[in-house]
C-alpha cells in the first residue's frame, strides 16, 4: 500500500463545497448563458421537426448527389432514411440529429478561431494541447456530474457533453490544416504585400479547408458517439431508445435504434467525406506539382 | 550611383539567437566556419554591396548555402537584414514601418518564385490578378489586365485552369504573368527557372529576354546555373559563403575569374558561346575583309568562316569595320586558363 502522506479529505471537501457554492451562487447565471445553447438546439429540432419527412429525404439524397455526382451514394442515404421512417424511429432520429448538428454548429463556432489562433501562436498551442488531450481522455461521465448539477438534467447538459467531447477533433485539425500551408504559397503573398487578414482569409483558410472539413467529419461522429450518453441525462432521440432497451431488456429496441445512430453516421460521414474529397481535387492533392 | 535602383550597403544578415553578439565577433574577423562552430549562428550573408541600376538584367550567382536567396529576400525585406543599409528606388527599404513595406511591396516590387507560389485553390487568371487584388484594383479592371499578361506569356485558353493543372514551365509562366502584371519597375526572380526542364528553361529565358527588350524592367535574377548568367545577365555577382567575390560583366568574369572557386564555376561553361568576337579582336581601320560577323556575335559564330577565310572582319551595327580577327585570337581566348 502506498503511504499516507497528509490527510486528503479536506481536498475532496474543498472540490465538493467549491462545486456546490458554484451551483447555489452562479447556477442561474450559468443556465442564463447556456440559453442560447438551448435556443439553438431547440430551433432546430423544431425546424427539422416541421419540415415533411419526403422533403428531408429528398434534400439528402441530393446533397449526397451533389457531393459525388454518381448513384450509389444517394441510394444509400435514401434506403437509410427510409429504414428509419419505416421503423417508426422517425422522430427519434430527427432529435438526435438536431442534438448533432448543434453540437457541430457551436464546436465549429468555438474551434475555428481557437484552432486558427493556435496555428499562429507556439504559445497558445502548448496551452490548448492538454486542455483537448484532457478532454478527449476524461471519462464523459466525470463532467456530466458536475455540468447535470448546474444546469439540472436536460438538454443543456446533454449538448454541453456532447460539444466537450466533439470539438477537440476540430481544433486540432483546424491548427493542422493551417500550419500545414506550403509555406512558398504565404511567402508569395506576402512579398505581394498580403497583409496578415488577407493571408488568412484568401491563402490560409482556403488552403485548409479539406483538413477543416476532415475535422467537421470528425466532431459530427464524435457527437453521434455521445448521444446514448447524453440521453442519459436528458437527450431525447434514438440515445434514449437504446437506454430504454437496456433497462427494459428489450433487445429488439436497443439494435434498431442502434442501427438508427450507425445509419445516421453513415449518411453524415459519407456525405462530408465526400465534399472534402472535391475540395480537394479542386485544390490539386499537395497543392503544387514539382 | 544615382540611377541606381537597388542598392544594398554592408548588408549582414546572421541566423541564430543572439545575431548581435555574433556581429561584434564577426566584425572584429572570426571567420565563418569558426563562429558557426562556436556560437552555432549561421553566417547567412557577409557585408554584401549590390548595385543594380535601372533597366539592367543583374544576375547573382552562387552555389546552394552561398546566400543568393536570402539576399533576394531582404530587397523586398522578406528578411531583415542584421546590419546594412538597403535602398530601393531611392527609399530606405528598413525604415519603413509595416503599413509602408506593404504599401512598397503592393505597387513598386514584384517576385517570381522558384517553386512558384501560385495559389492552389485559384484559377490561373486570378493567380495574375492576385498582385492587383492585394493592392485594391477593382475586379474588372484587374481582370482585364491579367488577361493580357496571361495572352503575352502564351496562356491563353487556361484562364480557368488551376496550377495543379499545368506543366511546371506553364505554371511559371503563371507566376512571371503575376509578377509583370504588377506593372512595376523592379523585378525579383528567385531561381525562376531552375525548376525547370532544360529546355523549357532555355524557351523561358528567350522569352524572358524579349519581354525586357520591350520593358525595361531592373531585374535581379538569383541563378546557380552559369550558363543562364551568361545568357540573360548583364551584369553578375558571384557569392561564395555570404560574401561578393566577384562582381561584373559575364564575359569578364568567364575570362579572369577572381579565384579557384569562380574558376570551378566557370570551368563547365562554353567559352565559345560566352565569349565575344568584340572584347578579342584587333581594333583599327583594316581593309575590308571578304567575310564579317556583326559585332554582338561570339567566337561559336566567327569559327566556321575561318575554314574559308584567314581574316574575318568585325563590323558595327551600321555595317562598319571596326576591328578584324585571326584565328590565333580566337584559339587563344577559347584556351586561356584551361
Amino acid at each position: 500500500m502506498f503511504p499516507e502522506i497528509f490527510e486528503t479529505r479536506p481536498i475532496r471537501l474543498w472540490l465538493d463545497n467549491g462545486l456546490e457554492w458554484i451551483v447555489i451562487h452562479w447556477g442561474d447565471q450559468f443556465e442564463a448563458a447556456a440559453m442560447p445553447l438551448l435556443w439553438l438546439l431547440n430551433s432546430i429540432e423544431a425546424g427539422l421537426l416541421a419540415i415533411p419527412w419526403w422533403l428531408i429525404i429528398a434534400f439528402f439524397t441530393g446533397l449526397a448527389y451533389l457531393a459525388t455526382r454518381r448513384w450509389p451514394l444517394p441510394t444509400v442515404v435514401l434506403v437509410s432514411l427510409i429504414f428509419l421512417g419505416v421503423m417508426e424511429l422517425w422522430e427519434d432520429a430527427i432529435k438526435t440529429m438536431a442534438l448533432m448538428i448543434a453540437a457541430t454548429i457551436t464546436a465549429i463556432v468555438v474551434s475555428l478561431p481557437i484552432g486558427i489562433a493556435m496555428a499562429r501562436s507556439e504559445i497558445l498551442r502548448r496551452v490548448v494541447t492538454p486542455i483537448l488531450d484532457l478532454m478527449q481522455t476524461m471519462p464523459s461521465f466525470v463532467y456530466l456530474i458536475p455540468t447535470v448539477m448546474i444546469f439540472g438534467p436536460g438538454k443543456i447538459p446533454a449538448l454541453l457533453a456532447t460539444i466537450i467531447y466533439a470539438a477537440p477533433p476540430l481544433v486540432r485539425l483546424t491548427d493542422l490544416g493551417i500550419r500545414q500551408v506550403a509555406s512558398n504559397v504565404l511567402e508569395a503573398a506576402q512579398a505581394f504585400g498580403a497583409s496578415p487578414r488577407q493571408r488568412l482569409f484568401g491563402v490560409q483558410i482556403p488552403l485548409a479547408l479539406p483538413t477543416i472539413l476532415a475535422g467537421i467529419n470528425q466532431t459530427t461522429m464524435m457527437a453521434l458517439a455521445m448521444v446514448v450518453i447524453a440521453s442519459m441525462i436528458g437527450a431525447g432521440g434514438l440515445g434514449y431508445q437504446v437506454l430504454q432497451g437496456i433497462g427494459r431488456l428489450e433487445v429488439s429496441r436497443g439494435i434498431l435504434a442502434g442501427l438508427g445512430i450507425v445509419v445516421l453516421a453513415i449518411i453524415f460521414d459519407r456525405i462530408t467525406q465526400a465534399f472534402g474529397k472535391q475540395l480537394q481535387a479542386q485544390i490539386g492533392v499537395t497543392g503544387e506539382r514539382s | 550611383m544615382a540611377n541606381s535602383k537597388i542598392a544594398l550597403r554592408g548588408v549582414t544578415k546572421i541566423f541564430g539567437p543572439r545575431p548581435d553578439e555574433v556581429l561584434a565577433q564577426l566584425q572584429a574577423g572570426a571567420s565563418k566556419d569558426d563562429l558557426q562552430a562556436d556560437t552555432g549562428h549561421v553566417i547567412g550573408l557577409n557585408n554584401v554591396d549590390l548595385n543594380v541600376a535601372e533597366g539592367e538584367l543583374h544576375v547573382v550567382m552562387g552555389l546552394s548555402g552561398s546566400g543568393k536567396s536570402t539576399l533576394i529576400r531582404h530587397v523586398n525585406r522578406l528578411i531583415d537584414p542584421t546590419a546594412g543599409t538597403i535602398e530601393v528606388n531611392g527609399r530606405d527599404v528598413l525604415q519603413m514601418d509595416m503599413d509602408e513595406l506593404r504599401q512598397f511591396r503592393r505597387t513598386e516590387i514584384a517576385m517570381v518564385f522558384q517553386k512558384f507560389g501560385l495559389l492552389p485553390h485559384r484559377s490561373v487568371i486570378d493567380n495574375v490578378a492576385y498582385g492587383l487584388e492585394i493592392r485594391g484594383v477593382e475586379k474588372t479592371e484587374r481582370l482585364k489586365t491579367a488577361e493580357e499578361w496571361i495572352a503575352k506569356v502564351g496562356l491563353e485558353g487556361y484562364e480557368a485552369s488551376r496550377p495543379h493543372q499545368l506543366s511546371g514551365g506553364q505554371q511559371q509562366r503563371v507566376g512571371l504573368a503575376r509578377a509583370l502584371a504588377m506593372d512595376v519597375d523592379i523585378l525579383l526572380m528567385d531561381e525562376a527557372f531552375s525548376a525547370l526542364d532544360p529546355l523549357i528553361r532555355s524557351g523561358m529565358q528567350d522569352e524572358l529576354l524579349a519581354l525586357q527588350k520591350d520593358l525595361n524592367k531592373t531585374i535581379l535574377f538569383i541563378t546557380h546555373d552559369f550558363d543562364e548568367a551568361l545568357k540573360i545577365g548583364d551584369q553578375v555577382t558571384v557569392l561564395q559563403d555570404g560574401a561578393v567575390i566577384q562582381s561584373g560583366r559575364p564575359e569578364e568574369v568567364v575570362l579572369n575569374p577572381a579565384n579557384p572557386h569562380v574558376e570551378e564555376f566557370v570551368a563547365d561553361v562554353n567559352r565559345a558561346r560566352a565569349i565575344h568576337v568584340q572584347t578579342i579582336m584587333e581594333v583599327g581601320d583594316f581593309e575590308r575583309c571578304a567575310s564579317a560577323v556583326e559585332v554582338g556575335a561570339c567566337c561559336e559564330d566567327v569559327l566556321p568562316l575561318f575554314a574559308e577565310h584567314d581574316w574575318v572582319g568585325v563590323n558595327a551595327e551600321d555595317g562598319k569595320q571596326i576591328g578584324r580577327l585571326t584565328v590565333k585570337q580566337v584559339i587563344k581566348a577559347l584556351a586561356r586558363h584551361s
